[in-house]
C-alpha cells in the first residue's frame, strides 16, 4: 500500500509534475503517513535518481529543473506538517543565493540554486540585482551557512567583495562562495571568498566542502 | 520545411541529361559482357560486337529506366524495414573495403584483419547514427578469393542492421546472396525483404566491365538491390569540371540502369557513386575536397530528377589521423550530403582516401552525422504558438528552463551529442582529464565495445557456419580465424 504511494511520489519527481507531487503529499497526510517518511522514502529517491541520471549524462537540465520544481511543491505541502509534529527534514545546509546589485543575469545563479536544492540544501533565492545588505540581512534572518553570490560583469563582480566586508562588519559567520563568467579562483582568493566554482555541478561540491561534508 | 539545397538550376539538370544522352547515342558505352550486349541488342540498341561499343537512343534509355522503383526498403535482421531508399531520406553507413586499420595507440596504419572488422561492426551496430552497416575492411589474413563473402559472414554474425556490401567477382555475388538468404528464409523472401544492397561499379570512362555487367544482371534477377557506384575522377578519369564529371556519371549510370532493368524490369536500383576530384599537386583522389562533395550533390540532384533512390561516398577524410583536417572534411562533407537529401551516405570512419578505417573515428563521425541529420530535418513549429504560450508566467525572468514545454521539446529540437563532444565548463573538462576529442573517442569506443552484446540467431548461424567452413576449405583455408562469440 505505502510502497505504491512511495513509487508514485518517486515518479512524480522523475516526471517533474508539481501538481501530482503535491496531491500525493495530501494523500499521504490523509492516510496518516509520517511526513518525514513520505519525504525520505517517496520523494528523495526520485531526486536522487534524477541527480544520478543527470550526472551520467542520461538526463538533462530541463528534466533536473522540473524535478526540482516538483520537489519544491512537495516540500511546500510537507513543511506545515513538519511544523505540526515538531520535526524537521534533514538538510545539508542553508544557502542564501543571488546575483549581485547592478547585475540582472539570472540563468547561472538559478542553475546553481536548483542544483543545490536538488542536492539537499535549503536554498533562499533572492533573485537578481540584490543589494549587498540584503544578502547580509537574509543570512542573519535564516541563520545561513553559505552565501552564494553570482556576478556576470567585471563591473559588478567587485561588489562580491563588498558583501564579504559587510558580513565581517555585521558579525555574520556564513561562508561565501562566488561564481559567474568573469570570476576566477584567483579573484575568489583575492576577496577572501571561501569557495568558487566554474559551473553548477562544481558549486554543489564546493558547498558540500564548505559544510565539511566532502 | 526541410532545407532545399540544390547546386543546379533546372535548365542545367536538363543540359546534363541532354549531354549524357548525346554521349550514349554518339560515343556509346563499352559493354564487355556478351550477355549484356545481347540484352541491349534485343531492346534495339546499336551494338558493335567487335569494339563492344553499344549506342543507346534516348527513347530506349527512358523506356528502360521508367521501370526503376522510386522507393524500396532494406530490412534489418528482425525483419523490419529500417532503411528507406527514396525521397529525401538521409541515412549513413560506415565506409567500405578499406585495407588498413588505424591502430588507436600507435597511430600506425596496419593491414586490417578480422578483429579490426569485428570492432568496426560492433561500434557501427551500437551507434544510432549509423542506419546501416557495411563490409568495411578487407581481412588481409584470409585468402583474397574468399575475402568478399568472409566479410559478409562477419557482418551477419555481429550486426542486425541492413547491410551495404559488394563483391569483387561475379561468382562471389551468388555466394553472398545465398548467405543472406539463410537469414531471410530463402531467396524468394530475400527479394521480398532485402537485407542488403550490393555496390556495382562501372569503369570510368563509360565502360561496364564483364564483371560489372554480370553483377547488374544477377542482382536484378535475384531481386537484390543494386547500387551503381560511378566514379568519375575529375581531371583524370573524367572531365576536369564538376559539370563535365556529372555528365559522365549520368551517362555511366544510365547505361547501367538500362542493362539492369532489361535483365529484370522493376528490380530495385540506386543512383550511387564515389566520384572525386583529382588533386593536381599530389595526383591523389581527395574524398574530403569540397568539390568532390559538390559533384555528389549535383549527381544526386540529377538522379532524383529521374526518380532514382540515391547514394554517395562522403563523411570521410584524406587525413591520416583523426585530427582537425579529418573533422573538417568528414563533418563538412557529411553535412553537404545530408543537405542534398542523399538516401545513403557511405564513408564514415574512413581516412586516407578510403584506405584506412578506425572505430574511434566512427565514434567521432557519429557526432558529425548527428548534426548533419539534425540540419537536414530543418526547422519545424513544435508548438501551437511559436513563443507566446511559453511566455505565460515568465514575467521578465529567465525561467524558461522550468517550463514544461522546455522539458517536452528540448530533445526534439536539439541534437544531444555524446560525451565525445566537449561542451563542459573548463573546470569539468580539466577534472575529466583535459582530454582532446581523439582521447575522448578512444574512451567512448572502449565503453561501446564493453557494452556490446552479440545478437545471436541460432538457426541461420548453424547453417552459416556449415556454409563458410565448406567455402573456406574450397578456398584453401582449413580453419577460419577464431572469433570470440
Amino acid at each position: 500500500m505505502s510502497q505504491d504511494l512511495f513509487d508514485a511520489m518517486r515518479q512524480s519527481i522523475i516526471d517533474g509534475d508539481p501538481e501530482q507531487a503535491a496531491a500525493l503529499v495530501q494523500q499521504a497526510i490523509a492516510q496518516g503517513l509520517d511526513p518525514l517518511v513520505a519525504l525520505n522514502q517517496g520523494f528523495v529517491p526520485g531526486v536522487n535518481y534524477v541527480g544520478e541520471q543527470f550526472a551520467q549524462g542520461e538526463m538533462f537540465l530541463p528534466e533536473l529543473v522540473v524535478a526540482g520544481e516538483a520537489m519544491k511543491a512537495a516540500v511546500a505541502v510537507l513543511e506545515p506538517e513538519f511544523a505540526k509534529r515538531g520535526t524537521e527534514r534533514q538538510i545539508l545546509g542553508k544557502v542564501v543565493i543571488g546575483t549581485i546589485e547592478g547585475d540582472i543575469h539570472e540563468i547561472g545563479k538559478t542553475l546553481v540554486a536548483t542544483m543545490l536544492s536538488a542536492s539537499g540544501f535549503q536554498v533562499y533565492d533572492l533573485g537578481v540585482d540584490v543589494p549587498v545588505m540584503t544578502f547580509v540581512e537574509k543570512a542573519r534572518e535564516v541563520n545561513a551557512d553559505i552565501i552564494a553570490i553570482s556576478a556576470l560583469l567585471t563591473t559588478t563582480m567587485v561588489r562580491q567583495k563588498d558583501v564579504i566586508e559587510a558580513l565581517q562588519d555585521s558579525n555574520v559567520s556564513a561562508k561565501v562562495m562566488v561564481g559567474g563568467a568573469p570570476v576566477t579562483q584567483g579573484w575568489a582568493q583575492e576577496i577572501g571568498a571561501h569557495g568558487y566554482s566554474e559551473d553548477a555541478v562544481g558549486a554543489v561540491a564546493v558547498a558540500k566542502r564548505l559544510m565539511g561534508l566532502a | 520545411m526541410k532545407p532545399d539545397f540544390k547546386l543546379l538550376a533546372p535548365d542545367l539538370v536538363n543540359r546534363i541529361l541532354d549531354e549524357a544522352f548525346h554521349l550514349l547515342r554518339e560515343t556509346g558505352v563499352k559493354v564487355q559482357l556478351p550477355a549484356a550486349r545481347q540484352l541491349l541488342a534485343e531492346a534495339g540498341a546499336d551494338v558493335n560486337e567487335t569494339t563492344e561499343v553499344v549506342k543507346l537512343s534516348e527513347a530506349l534509355i527512358r523506356r528502360a529506366v521508367s521501370s526503376v522503383p522510386r522507393e524500396f526498403f532494406l530490412y534489418n535482421r528482425q525483419g523490419q524495414p529500417s532503411v528507406r531508399y527514396g525521397g529525401d531520406t538521409v541515412q549513413f553507413d560506415p565506409g567500405s573495403s578499406g585495407v588498413h586499420y588505424l591502430d588507436p595507440d600507435t597511430l600506425e596504419h596496419i593491414p586490417s584483419e578480422t578483429p579490426h572488422l569485428v570492432r568496426v561492426l560492433q561500434v557501427a551496430e551500437s551507434l544510432p547514427a549509423y542506419d546501416a552497416v557495411s563490409t568495411s575492411v578487407v581481412c588481409n589474413e584470409v585468402p583474397k578469393s574468399m575475402g568478399d563473402w568472409y566479410r559478409l559472414y562477419l557482418v551477419l554474425l555481429y550486426t542486425t542492421k541492413p547491410i551495404v556490401t559488394g563483391a569483387f567477382s561475379a561468382q562471389t555475388t551468388g555466394v553472398m546472396i545465398d548467405m543472406l538468404a539463410l537469414y531471410a528464409g530463402g531467396r524468394a523472401s530475400l527479394a521480398q525483404k532485402p537485407l542488403a544492397v550490393f555496390d556495382v561499379c562501372p569503369t570510368p570512362p563509360l565502360i561496364w566491365s564483364k564483371f560489372g555487367c554480370q553483377n547488374l544482371i544477377d542482382l536484378a534477377r535475384a531481386g537484390v538491390p543494386a547500387e551503381m557506384i560511378s566514379m568519375p575522377l575529375a581531371g583524370a578519369g573524367a572531365p576536369v569540371t564538376i559539370l563535365g564529371s556529372v555528365v559522365q556519371h549520368a551517362a555511366e549510370s544510365l547505361a547501367g540502369a538500362v542493362i539492369h532493368q532489361l535483365a529484370q524490369p522493376g528490380a530495385p536500383l540506386v543512383w550511387g557513386g564515389a566520384p572525386a576530384i583529382f588533386d593536381m599537386r599530389q595526383g591523389t583522389t581527395p574524398m574530403g575536397a569540397v568539390e568532390t562533395a559538390m559533384i555528389d550533390a549535383c549527381y544526386a540532384q540529377v538522379g532524383k530528377t529521374l526518380g532514382f533512390p540515391t547514394h554517395t561516398y562522403l563523411g570521410a577524410t584524406d587525413g591520416k589521423i583523426a585530427d582537425y583536417q579529418a573533422g573538417l572534411e568528414s563533418g563538412v562533407s557529411a553535412m553537404i550530403g545530408a543537405l542534398a537529401g542523399i538516401n545513403m551516405i557511405s564513408g564514415a570512419g574512413m581516412l586516407d582516401f578510403l584506405a584506412c578505417i578506425s572505430p574511434e573515428k566512427l565514434v567521432l563521425d557519429a557526432e558529425a552525422i548527428g548534426m548533419a541529420k539534425r540540419m537536414a530535418r530543418g526547422v519545424q513549429a513544435l508548438s501551437d504558438t511559436l513563443a507566446i504560450e511559453m511566455f505565460a508566467g515568465i514575467e521578465f525572468k529567465a525561467d524558461f528552463l522550468k517550463k514544461k514545454e522546455t522539458r517536452a521539446l528540448f530533445s526534439k529540437e536539439q541534437y544531444l551529442p555524446s560525451r565525445v563532444i566537449d561542451r563542459a565548463s573548463i573546470r569539468a573538462w580539466q577534472d575529466a582529464g583535459a582530454l582532446d576529442a581523439w582521447q575522448r573517442a578512444k574512451a567512448e569506443t572502449q565503453n561501446i565495445l564493453a557494452a556490446y552484446r552479440r545478437p545471436v540467431q541460432p538457426e541461420p548461424e548453424k547453417e552459416l557456419f556449415e556454409m563458410v567452413s565448406r567455402l573456406a576449405r574450397e578456398a584453401g583455408m582449413e580453419k577460419l580465424p577464431p572469433l570470440e562469440l
